[in-house]
């Protein structure tokens, strides 16, 4: 399995960065980038993944479901994450998140039939100060308004969306 | 770039760079008292390290507030094995938001503090272990990284001391738990985070089973600027045994949420009434969560407290990691009650009994008791068990749930009282059905 240069770079750099024989710990850091290049974690990418960092694929294979992060599925182009916690929550993420789901039709972990956005009701993400936050991919969007909701879904769709506009 | 305005009651001393332009590049940190610490320490022993350390009262921003110079100590020096120093940058507890502030804007203060820890314990290699949702940051802290390597305070022979360390930023991939110090280490190494049984602690078998120095990222950003001053003046900055400053992360009905550094011991009510701009919209104060969501409930009359670790802790709640949720008098107890198991529930990792069964027990009595079909034996019930969990797990995760759950419902009762009497159940009480 081949992967674009960055990522083979990377990938080289992570397992030089732990101790001898320790390249296990590469594990979770190659499945996540990888999952970033090609969508999901694929039996393809875990058996990969195993032979680098010389375990076996089912060393890979357990550790999956324990991250919330990694997926066997394909998400959307766009993540749409929607957090409700506590902090989030006190300022109408639940309202927000209502709406999320009517705006795009499309329940939890659901992705829109033409692959363009998944949605997700998230934990905690860290923009507590800054509550309702939503990120879309790894992009942070703070004090995220029903309308501001709106427009950013519009510029999903209308191919206009530009990243890190938080 | 910072995500609220600055209180003019702030007392700034590790995040007064934040407003400096490009304050990510080692130039600005350079011309702004950067690395200025670490040449000081190189000339140090360890003993000295750590004894101005524990001058300092520095105690741990994660949550647990254990004294830094004592965890330093414990780490056993010269075992032939090599050390390690991991930085816990992992930030899940709800309400806390200060490490992303950190790493985004002064990097390089992060990576002198684990240089100064490296030193002490003569390290090899230090991990920033960094959440997975905070990709952007690390790609900032790498960047920091590349740019210390190159001007030599990082690699081969730092500083001509003949001390070699080096440094790497490490994802997670989504999981509360691996914020616990063990479940952390765990996941390090390429495992499901599931907390190691305690001891040996990390002190002496950490990372990748030898002594390793773990810290949060804002006790790393902390260190700096005691050995740039003086522990004594860092102490002098807060509080008997709270030493220093703490970036307050303020969420929830105040007018001006945001993360304030503010002088340990700072009045709670008036961090939320003069920094925070107070309750907004002129509602009254219901309750305040002080530490993350694992921190009991406050009502609004324990709030006329120093904000400490000692201050918040007399209260029989924590400071925790610096996050405050406020509430105003509006909000639904068992709505934040409800979401908080929620949390907890989905986060437990399931290797213990206590913890995985009771979160999901208590996350259903609280959904039914929301859903009104809560009955009067249910609130008893959330409360024992809740008290059953308590240290019956391996790691705080257990606890961190059935605290503030039970304190919910010992300081709210009359809301889940109250919760019963627009009870829509319909069919008998457990009790009146014969067995």
């Amino acid at each position: 399995m081949t992967f674009s240069p960055e990522l083979e770079t990377r990938f080289a750099k992570l397992l030089q960065s732990y101790p001898p024989g320790r390249q296990r710990s590469a594990v979770v850091p190659m499945l996540l980038y990888g999952q970033d290049e090609i969508g999901s974690v694929t039996q393809e990418l875990v058996e990969e993944v195993a032979h680098r960092c010389g375990v076996t694929p089912l060393q890979v294979d357990e550790v999956i479901g324990y991250y919330s992060m990694l997926h066997r599925k394909p998400l959307g182009k766009y993540h749409v994450q929607v957090c409700t916690n506590i902090a989030c929550q006190a300022v109408g993420a639940e309202e927000l998140w209502e709406h999320a789901c009517e705006r795009l039709q499309l329940g939890n972990k659901q992705v829109s039939p033409d692959g363009l956005i998944s949605l997700e009701e998230v934990e905690c993400m860290g923009a507590c100060s800054w509550a309702p936050a939503i990120q879309i991919n790894y992009d942070f969007h703070h004090k995220v308004t029903p309308e501001r909701f709106d427009n950013l879904i519009q510029a999903l769709q209308d191919g206009t969306y530009s990243r890190r506009a938080s | 770039m910072r995500y609220n305005e600055t209180s003019p009651l702030e007392q700034m001393i590790i995040s007064y760079r934040f407003d400096l332009p490009n304050s990510a590049s080692i130039d600005t940190y350079l011309a702004n008292d950067g690395y200025i610490a670490i040449k000081k320490v190189l000339e140090l022993t360890p003993e000295a390290i750590i004894e101005e350390l524990k001058v300092s009262s520095l105690r741990g921003r994660g949550g647990a507030g254990f004294p830094t110079g004592m965890k330093w100590s414990f780490v056993p020096r010269n075992t032939g094995k090599p050390s390690y120093i991991i930085c816990n940058s992992d930030e899940s507890e709800p309400a806390t938001c200060k490490d992303r502030l950190l790493m985004e804007n002064d990097p390089h203060q992060l990576i002198e503090g684990m240089m100064i820890a490296g030193w002490t314990v003569k390290a090899v290699k230090g991990y920033i272990f960094i959440r997975g949702e905070y990709r952007y940051l690390i790609d900032i802290v790498d960047r920091a990284i590349a740019e210390a390597y190159e001007r030599g305070y990082l690699g081969k022979n730092i500083l001509g001391s003949g001390w070699d360390f080096d440094l790497y930023t490490h994802t997670g991939a989504g999981a509360y738990e691996c914020g616990e110090e063990t479940a952390l280490l765990e996941s390090l190494e390429g495992k499901r985070g599931v907390p190691r049984l305690k001891p040996p602690f990390p002190a002496v078998a950490g990372a990748f089973q030898s002594p390793t120095i773990l810290n949060n990222c804002e006790t790393f950003s902390a260190v700096p600027w005691i050995f740039r001053n003086s522990g004594a003046a860092f102490a002098a900055l807060g509080t008997p045994k709270n030493g220093g400053t703490r970036l307050m992360c303020v969420s929830g009905h105040v007018n001006k949420p945001g993360v304030y550094e503010l002088p340990m011991g700072f009045n709670m009510l008036r961090l939320i009434n003069e920094v925070a701009g107070g309750v907004r919209n002129g509602k009254k104060l219901k309750a305040v969560i002080p530490g993350g969501s694992s921190a009991p409930v406050l009502k609004a009359d324990e709030c006329d407290i120093p904000y400490d670790f000692d201050g918040v802790a007399k209260m029989k709640s924590m400071a925790g990691s610096g996050g405050l949720v406020v509430l105003d008098e509006d909000t639904d107890i068992v709505a934040v009650a409800l979401r908080t198991i929620k949390f907890y529930a989905h986060e437990s990792c399931g290797w213990c009994i206590p913890c995985r069964e009771g979160t999901t027990w208590l996350k259903k009595i609280l959904s039914r008791f929301h859903d009104g079909l809560g009955q009067q034996s249910d609130i008893d019930l959330i409360a024992e068990l809740a008290n059953n969990m308590l240290g019956r797990t391996f790691c705080a995760l257990g606890d961190a749930a059935a605290m503030p759950t039970a304190a919910f419902v010992a300081k709210f009762r009359d809301e889940f009282e109250a919760y019963l009497k627009k009870s829509r159940v319909t069919q008998p009480s457990p009790e009146l059905v014969a067995v």
